[in-house]
């Protein structure tokens, strides 16, 4: 029994030996910074010369301040959330239509991977600055035969606006694409030949197949991606809002304070956004079964 | 002849030949498909192409109205002034060095913490590798300004520590990534290969070192390659970690403009396209030469990772 306990012990302290360094980082660099930015965000922070940092509290001024007073700011977060609600489905959807191709019995299957894979191993923020402003995000076509033009007209300017910035971007929603495709292909092969030549002798058709075997596997897939999307829109190098924190923090009318403030109020809309994603993903068609229930019942 | 032509089994069979059996094995299919993949692909290489064009067009070309996509001489100047002006081989050097290290670092570190939770039952481990998983989205604008104040007050900005260091333990560019691929792998390896181990009385370390490294190489593989283009493309916590004192490749495409009319002041107004995108070019060039010798393992390796797995 003594031996056992201890051998218990040795485990447990072997497993925190070779987790420690991961607690040490965690608590130092991780935790109390996050503690110090919540302090930061509550107070009016000033750097001296001579004595540093000297921290004043004042409360949740900060955050009213950054959401009743800073439009600019506010603006840009509504930019985000239209941006994340717009392409986070069209890049989910693609990268899936893309692997559903890739994942057919055809040629070249390694060499189109690659060239769908290529773009997360260049693009970083300065990069796709350049190439945006060279006008290489754009599909020449669309602008040349007037399409934006026609959005304007038709839609109203709330969807119209979103809509033309996806266009004039398309190729850079594409270059987000990259993991999430491998990720799907990945996915779709895990799932069994058999379930498909089970469904093929019961006669489903493609379309029956897709939404009852494809598309339920990938639900895992779907998520992780979606999660991955997400955070990589929200932390990728050329996001206005993430510079717009940073230029706060040496701003005169800013500083430590304002910008942990906006951080904090950025960090909870992140959230949201991922904890919208995973109900609407995990939890789905709950009438959906309802019905299928009462269909049965019937 | 006509009746033949339009007999039955031929028609049938033609419509075999195109439909297929169930579809998706047809031509039309077929061709439909590679269609679609080689006109995605065509957008995907688009900016790659036109940066290609353009950076080899001088003026007269740039401005021409008639010079649509190929230029009409080979002009290599606008790739010697962006040379020039990224300072391309210190640069290339420096982007190098704050790179790879924590590349390294970050990778060898996973793997420690990885196979600590994947192998070892100890209280609170579902809650820290819980925790673990809260660091990825926690986004870095929370952390970096403490992290600025707590590295200035140590005197490690403006160097490669306050890069390395957070990857050194655990805190850099996604690890909970890469911890999550380690621990993936190692909670795969069956328990008796090290419970045989320890009745040999093996220590833990020796079994981690000379068990389960050797049989991990491929998720070091990945993970190092991941973290290495990751930290390569960083440029929002490096320009401030960094300062102006050390300066990547990335970093300096940023400044590219001011650092052109710096060099080159008399010619203040002739940076164009042209330059712009040579310069470009420029920076990714390392990352094309790897991800063309090495394209395989940065796709098998996501494929192996398991991150899809549960």
């Amino acid at each position: 029994m003594k031996l056992k306990l201890k051998s218990r012990h040795k485990e447990a302290l072997s497993g925190y030996a070779f987790i420690g360094i991961w607690i040490i980082g965690f608590v130092i660099l991780t935790m109390i910074p996050l503690i110090r930015s919540l302090v930061f965000s509550m107070s009016q922070v000033s750097i001296t010369g001579a004595q540093g940092i000297i921290i004043q509290p004042v409360g949740f001024e900060q955050y009213v301040k950054v959401l009743t007073t800073d439009v600019v700011y506010i603006d840009m977060l509504i930019t985000f959330i239209q941006q994340i609600i717009l392409y986070v489905p069209i890049i989910i959807i693609v990268s899936m239509i893309i692997a559903m191709m890739l994942n057919q019995k055809i040629r070249f299957r390694g060499f189109f991977r690659s060239v769908f894979f290529l773009p997360v191993i260049i693009a970083s923020g300065p990069v796709i600055n350049e190439l945006i402003a060279q006008g290489a995000g754009t599909v020449p076509l669309i602008e040349r035969y007037g399409m934006l033009e026609l959005i304007h007209e038709i839609l109203p300017p709330i969807l119209a606006e979103p809509l033309t910035a996806l266009f004039t971007e398309m190729i850079m929603v594409l270059w987000f694409s990259g993991v999430q495709i491998v990720l799907f292909l990945a996915g779709l092969q895990k799932i069994s030949k058999e379930i498909y030549e089970a469904a093929l002798v019961d006669g489903a058709s493609p379309w029956e197949t897709f939404w009852k075997i494809t598309l339920p596997s990938l639900k895992n897939i779907i998520l992780i991606s979606t999660i991955y999307t997400i955070v990589m829109l929200s932390t990728f190098g050329n996001n206005p809002i993430i510079s717009q924190i940073r230029r706060s923090m040496f701003d005169v009318q800013g500083g430590y304070g304002y910008a942990s403030a906006m951080a904090w109020i950025y960090f909870l809309l992140i959230a949201l956004l991922l904890a919208a994603a995973f109900l609407l993903i995990a939890f789905p068609k709950r009438e959906d079964k309802e019905k299928r229930g009462k269909v049965y019942a019937k | 002849m006509q009746n033949k032509l339009l007999s039955k089994p031929f028609i049938n069979k033609t419509r075999r030949l195109l439909w297929g059996l169930r579809f998706n094995d047809g031509l039309i299919f077929k061709t439909l498909i590679y269609t679609l993949l080689i006109g995605i692909g065509f957008v995907y290489v688009y900016p790659l192409l036109h940066m290609l064009t353009v950076s080899f067009k001088d003026l007269g070309d740039l401005l021409s109205p008639t010079v649509f996509y190929l230029p009409t001489k080979f002009y290599t100047d606008n790739f010697k002034q962006s040379f020039q002006v990224l300072r391309y081989f210190p640069t290339l050097m420096t982007s190098l060095s704050v790179t790879l290290l924590p590349a390294v670092m970050q990778t060898i570190v996973a793997s420690f913490i990885g196979y600590g939770f994947a192998r070892f039952r100890f209280p609170l481990k579902k809650t820290l590798f819980a925790i673990v998983m809260i660091t990825y989205i926690i986004p870095p604008q929370i952390v970096m300004i403490p992290r600025f104040v707590l590295f200035n007050n140590l005197g490690l900005l403006n160097s490669i520590w306050a890069i390395l260091i957070p990857a050194s333990f655990g805190q850099g560019l996604n690890s909970a990534i890469f911890i999550l691929i380690f621990y993936q792998f190692y909670k795969m390896i069956p328990k008796a290969l090290d419970e045989a181990a320890q009745m040999d009385g093996a220590h833990h370390l020796y079994i981690y070192f000379k068990i389960a490294i050797p049989l991990s190489i491929p998720s070091f593989v990945t993970s190092f390659l991941f973290s290495f283009v990751w930290y390569w493309n960083e440029t929002y916590l490096s320009s401030l970690f960094l300062g102006t004192s050390v300066q990547t490749l990335q970093l300096r495409l940023l400044t590219f403009v001011s650092a052109y009319q710096d060099l080159f002041p008399g010619q203040a107004a002739m940076i164009n396209e042209g330059i712009r995108m040579a310069a470009t070019l420029l920076i990714i060039l390392p990352m094309l030469i790897m991800y063309f010798i090495l394209q395989r393992l940065f796709i098998e390796g996501i494929d192996r990772a398991g991150i899809t797995g549960e």
